[in-house]
């Protein structure tokens, strides 16, 4: 276990490597000048710009500046932008709001997911089931930014339930943002659980659990579903991730201060160590997540074990 | 006698086997019952039956011919002096103005309709890119293994860890000229790797079987194998995932216009109408509302198709 965790991580570093330097390239071909930026319509004072080049090291060959922002990453000081503001401090301010945005999405999709997964592999080809079936095909095939106007004019406006955009004052305010983030990944999960559960219900250990006289319930949860849930965790997984970083559009559209719009903000400003310390952190979280899921298959599955 | 046995056969053996796969059958009359059951033949069997795929290839069909001739559908064309006239501005839908005008004064019913070739450009340019780039390189990978297949999947691995709109923003914002080609190839620049991961696995799945000992015990080289041996066991279900990726690289053209940096005006993108109208959605719903009902038909169609070849090439996931 130790070994394997050692191991994982080790593997996790040339990954971590490439995809900053993959990022810090990137950044570097975007077209513009992050100085020239900063003057506005005006053009910069070439002596004040050649003193923030010299600043911020702009000067430097690519590599080097990589190996001086990561050397900084390294000890924990992920720089600063062109106007002189830390970038953690930025990202301190920002990650909070996303992170409970990608959490309730979090939620909403694994808990609606299973469950409606779930019942509709219990009732096979019945009403239900293609209620499921239909539905999810429609959260999948609308894209967010229809599906967010649609809830925002339906259960906000009209029905007057939810508020349509944020208040960081009221934590309501994040759940109808996190219930658009998640439609199609609880879709997606609706259909893995569906497929998942009608295998494993189909197994030889469930017809022995029904045989010896378990209770149905005990026999859905602790045989079926226990099994089924490997493929659901890895995507769920994968899926932190991506909740966190995709939710440029849903954070958009319900004028959400995190990262997405910091992001957005930042590569159309050319702030390139604001894009890179935020896309760095993602990527973290995004290892960290998958890591935990394959440690998570040893306890949903005795049979699996890490040396 | 023989003569006559040698005949009987042979006009039975037509009917089963109009398919142009299956090479090196010329021993038409004995192998008919093979021949009937052969993956491909059993995939588009069970694909022309079922309704979900015969209604999606409709939806998609007919979305082909308005891509290809939006002229038989409208006579106006949104490139036409004075197709604007900022006196209909947000007009509402009418008898003669199905959809009815934006905020510009431009027909939402012409504009939606040649808005459609974009979309499918995007999708079929993408998937073309990422399924030669991501196949090509899978098999190079699962075949070479070593060193070569260690570095790209660790490559790929960078992509899986950058959500699609990430990328997309960083991508995007460096080519800048917001047409559809340069739409498409930011798209398959961050859509690769998924089709490179399955068809490194299918080859990998595929590479120590009996069939492909033995060609190479025959001294097959290692472009016949791949070609030959490998390629034809590890393309189900890449198709598969092309399929299904239609629809997504669809949906993602519109969110990267939605967002601005993808197809950009001039040029017609649902996305972009949508982003157009949506300050104004409370008031005129319909200058959102039809794009957004095209682009849900389009995405929702390729889906379905996506789901229908998945069930037919691959049953274990029914």
């Amino acid at each position: 276990m130790g070994r394997y965790l050692i191991r994982r991580l080790v593997q996790a570093i040339p990954v971590l490597l490439g995809a900053t330097f993959l990022i810090f390239c990137l950044v570097f071909a975007l077209p513009g000048d992050p100085i020239q930026m900063l003057a506005g319509e005006k053009r910069a004072d070439p002596n004040i710009a050649a003193i923030l080049r010299e600043q911020y090291h702009l000067n430097d060959p690519l590599y080097q500046q990589y190996l001086h922002y990561m050397g900084g990453v390294l000890t924990g000081d992920f720089g600063e932008t062109y106007t002189g503001r830390a970038v953690a401090d930025i990202m301190s301010e920002r990650f909070p709001v996303t992170v409970q945005l990608a959490l309730i999405a979090f939620a909403v999709e694994a808990v609606i997911g299973v469950a409606a997964g779930v019942s509709a592999a219990l009732g096979r080809g019945k009403f239900l089931d293609n209620i499921v079936l239909i539905s999810t095909l429609l959260l999948v095939s609308v894209p967010v930014f229809v599906l967010g106007s649609i809830a925002q004019l339906t259960l906000g406006v009209q029905w007057d339930l939810l508020p349509i955009s944020y208040d960081e004052n009221d934590p309501m305010s994040l759940l109808l943002p996190g219930i658009v983030l998640a439609a199609a990944s609880m879709a997606y999960i609706t259909r893995l659980t569906r497929t998942s559960m009608m295998e494993t219900l189909r197994a030889d250990y469930v017809r022995t659990a029904i045989a010896k006289g378990l209770s149905r319930r005990r026999v859905i949860v602790r045989h079926a579903l226990r099994n089924a849930l490997i493929p659901i965790v890895t995507f769920l997984g994968a899926d932190l991730g991506a909740l966190m970083g995709g939710a440029i559009i849903t954070e958009r559209l319900f004028n959400i201060p995190g990262v997405g719009g910091q992001l957005a903000q930042s590569v159309y400003l050319r702030e390139q160590p604001v894009v890179i310390g935020i896309v760095t952190c993602l990527i973290l979280i995004y290892i960290a997540a998958n890591l935990i899921v394959d440690l998570l298959y040893a306890v949903l599955d005795p049979r699996i074990r890490y040396a | 006698m023989p003569d006559i046995t040698d005949k009987v056969p042979a006009p039975a053996a037509i009917p089963p086997s109009p398919s142009t796969e299956d090479g090196g059958g010329k021993d038409t009359g004995k192998a008919k019952p093979e021949r009937v059951a052969s993956m491909w033949s059993d995939a588009r069997h069970d694909l022309i039956r079922n309704p979900i795929f015969v209604v999606s290839a409709i939806i998609i069909l007919f979305l082909l011919v308005l891509a290809a001739a939006p002229g038989l559908f409208t006579e106006r064309s949104p490139f036409e002096k004075g197709f604007c006239q900022l006196s209909d501005s947000a007009s509402k839908p009418s008898s003669e103005n199905w959809f009815g005008f934006d905020t510009l004064g431009c027909d939402v019913y012409t504009r939606t309709i040649y808005a459609t070739r974009n979309s499918i450009i995007v999708g079929i340019l993408t998937t073309v890119l990422t399924t030669l780039v991501g196949s090509l390189l899978g098999m190079i990978a699962g075949l070479r293994g070593g060193w070569l297949d260690s570095v790209l999947s660790r490559f790929t691995e960078i992509f899986f860890a950058l959500p699609l709109m990430l990328g997309g923003l960083l991508v995007a914002s460096i080519f800048q000229t917001g047409n559809v080609v340069t739409v498409a190839l930011v798209l398959a620049v961050l859509g690769w790797p998924q089709v490179f991961r399955i068809m490194r696995g299918a080859v990998l799945a595929n590479k120590h079987n009996d069939y492909v000992m033995a060609a190479k015990a025959l001294g097959a080289g290692t472009w016949r194998i791949a070609m030959r041996h490998v390629l034809p066991n590890a393309v189900a279900p890449v198709i598969v995932i092309t399929t299904i990726n239609l629809g997504v690289y669809i949906s993602a053209e519109a969110a990267l216009s939605y967002l601005g940096i993808g197809v950009q005006s001039p040029n017609i993108s649902w996305g972009l109408m949508i982003s157009d109208a949506q300050s104004r959605f409370l008031i005129s719903p319909h200058m959102v509302l039809f794009p957004s009902l095209f682009l849900s038909i389009t995405v929702l169609a390729f889906i379905m198709l996506g789901d229908a070849v998945r069930d037919a090439l691959d049953p274990k996931l029914r």
